[in-house]
């Protein structure tokens, strides 16, 4: 073969439904590394490709949560396992976008990683340590359970375009929720690539989408959206969250915003899109 | 890019074409008929297919969309053809059908309930003094399998319970294997025993293969009276599809033009998304232009359609993606 092979250039696209389609805008936008030179043409998710995203997200949910947790933490850990082949590739991504070094970009995804099988874990726990048993004055037993919340949609952290987008979104997915993500805008390359990691796991079409764009046009209508159950403003800044907040407001969502300079604790993005049920039933026979 | 239908009928139009030569008035023998039948040509399913794939494309937006909306939900059919039908069903389809979004009073009211005869007593007192109509599905709906006697004692049975609308089905069979009398007959006999009650006649066109098929059965409906054509029962595999209702809009319009009668034409089956509706709006008004648009000469049979337009009315209002389960199911 000769020597100068045109490189087959590839086009960063939407994760909805288990499909990756482009923008139904038809519009991208160029995403530079750190250093400022060009990385790639991302898909510049429209709000009807947020609209798909949730229908997806809606039909997909009912079927998630009745999978048994155990078969749900395996779920995710399919994801582990996927990401672990292609360690390489998500590390070079995010040593481009996010301008670190080799070493540092190796760890980060190490890390992540290791995080997917952490949440995993938590698939069969989170019962046992947000749900309880409660005393009653009579012969009942009373039960308090974490159920999910139904439909989240993620903004995404802009910096951490790996670890953060792993611990927003597995955070929710792995309490029974589904999930929209909207990507960090400047750096969402690697997100694509767990999103494509996860359509060749054991992931049903529609528990995760990913949409990229522009996070100041998109975040609105997730948070408007009366299909959403719930809404992560962590890509958001502080004082946008508490607009977008009184928009999320109108549908009475779950909103889970920035704590400023401070990182959201982990069993906080646990319990954050988890509602509870209690269930009466009789001492005895 | 022009937008005017090629050949715009209006009412005052018919008056003159009435007052010429009129040789449709009436069949008198199944040899005219068919003479008539073999005289259209044929379909051009290629030219269909890309007419109707241009149209889907325009878009309707803001308060056109609106007012395109608002007009489908007066045009619904609301439908209810399941083996597990109730009266407590039938009845909170009429509540609904009388008024879709109990919130909102601007929404208007569909144009008819549709269920089976059986119920249409009961549909007829709950929907009172309304404007619904009570449409029935007759003539031993959905295959039409059984005899001329049969189908013609479940119609006098609809009719006398009180529908307004009779839908019936042809018999597919006869007409695939060339007996257009016979088909042609039922329609006529149908028609006789609906006496005030409109007819509209179920050519299932997913049984009728070709498009040329679509074609004659339209016309064979209409010269036998039928005062709507309809696409489908909604229970084959293949239902309504725009580049039918194409077909069956052409034949709407060329026998308005050459009989001064017309004929209403209502797609079912299939249809669930505001999107569809409106699509099916353009062909309409770009195919037989607007006299048809409206109730009396445009319906969509459907179920679940007339919550995806009630949800696409209040994201237009509200600016808000609105939720799937926002109005109540049927």
């Amino acid at each position: 073969m000769s020597e100068s092979r045109q490189d087959v250039r590839k086009t960063y696209k939407l994760l909805i439904n288990g499909a990756f389609p482009r923008s139904e805008s038809g519009r991208s936008y160029e995403v530079s590394s750190a250093k400022g030179d060009f990385l790639a043409n991302v898909a510049q998710g429209s709000r009807k490709d947020l609209r798909d995203a949730v229908s997806a997200a809606r039909a997909a949910q009912p079927k998630w949560w009745e999978a048994t947790a155990y078969n749900r933490g395996q779920v995710i850990y399919r994801l582990a396992e996927m990401a672990e082949s292609r360690r390489a590739e998500l590390a070079e991504h995010v040593g481009l976008a996010e301008g670190v070094k080799d070493g540092a970009a190796k760890s980060c995804v190490a890390r992540s990683i290791d995080r997917i099988v952490w949440y995993a874990g938590w698939a069969d726990k989170i019962t046992q340590v947000l749900g309880g048993a409660n005393p009653v004055a009579g012969p009942f037993f009373n039960f308090s359970l974490p159920t999910p919340s139904g439909v989240v949609a993620v903004v995404a952290p802009q910096e951490s375009s790996l670890e953060g987008f792993v611990d927003t979104v597995l955070a929710p997915l792995v309490v029974g929720n589904t999930v929209v993500a909207l990507a960090s805008e400047k750096r969402p390359t690697p997100a694509v690539l767990l999103g494509e990691m996860s359509a060749t796991s054991d992931f049903p079409a529609g528990l995760l989408n990913i949409v990229t764009g522009f996070t100041a046009e998109l975040t609105p209508t997730l948070a408007a959206h009366d299909d959403v159950d719930g809404i992560d403003f962590e890509g958001v800044d502080y004082e946008d969250a508490t607009q977008l907040a009184v928009l999320a407001a109108g549908s009475i969502k779950r909103v889970l915003r920035p704590a400023q300079g401070r990182e959201v604790s982990a069993l906080r993005r646990l319990r954050a899109f988890v509602d509870t049920s209690t269930v009466w039933h009789t001492v005895g026979q | 890019m022009s937008t005017a239908p090629l050949r715009l009928v209006t009412e005052e139009d018919c008056g003159v074409i009435i007052s010429g030569a009129n040789q449709l008035a009436s069949i008198q023998s199944e040899a005219q008929l068919v003479a008539v039948l073999t005289s259209l040509s044929g379909v051009d399913a290629v030219g269909a297919e890309a007419r109707v794939a241009k149209l889907a494309t325009r878009s309707i937006k803001k308060s056109t969309k609106l007012a395109a909306i608002d007009l489908a939900i007066s045009m619904v059919d609301l439908t209810t053809l399941e083996g597990a039908d109730t009266p407590g069903r039938v009845t909170s389809l009429c509540t609904k059908a009388q008024r879709p979004d109990a919130r909102d009073p601007n929404v208007p009211s569909v144009a008819a309930v549709c269920v089976y005869p059986d119920l249409v007593a009961h549909a007829r007192t709950v929907l009172g003094s309304s404007a619904v109509k009570v449409a029935a599905v007759a003539t031993a709906f959905p295959s039409g399998r059984a005899s001329m006697k049969v189908k013609l004692l479940d119609v006098a049975d609809a009719v006398e319970a009180g529908a307004d609308e009779i839908d019936m089905v042809i018999d597919r069979g006869a007409f695939l294997s060339g007996r257009l009398g016979q088909v042609f007959d039922e329609i006529v006999a149908v028609k006789e025993t609906c006496g005030a009650a409109h007819l509209k006649v179920i050519l299932e066109t997913g049984e009728l293969v070709t498009y040329d098929n679509v074609r004659r059965a339209s016309w064979l409906a209409m010269l036998g009276g039928a005062d709507f054509i309809k696409t489908s029962t909604g229970k084959v595999p293949v239902a309504a599809t725009t580049p039918v209702a194409l077909v069956m809009l052409e034949a709407v319009r060329d026998f308005a033009e050459s009989s001064g009668r017309l004929v209403g034409v209502k797609v079912a089956g299939g249809i669930r998304t505001s999107k569809d509706a409106i699509r099916y709006l353009v062909l309409v008004n770009e195919t037989v232009g607007s006299t048809w648009l409206g109730p009396d000469l445009f319906r969509f049979g459907a179920s679940s359609l007339l919550n995806d337009l009630l949800r696409q009315r209040l994201k237009q209002q509200r600016g808000a993606y609105v939720r799937a389960d926002e109005f109540s199911g049927d």
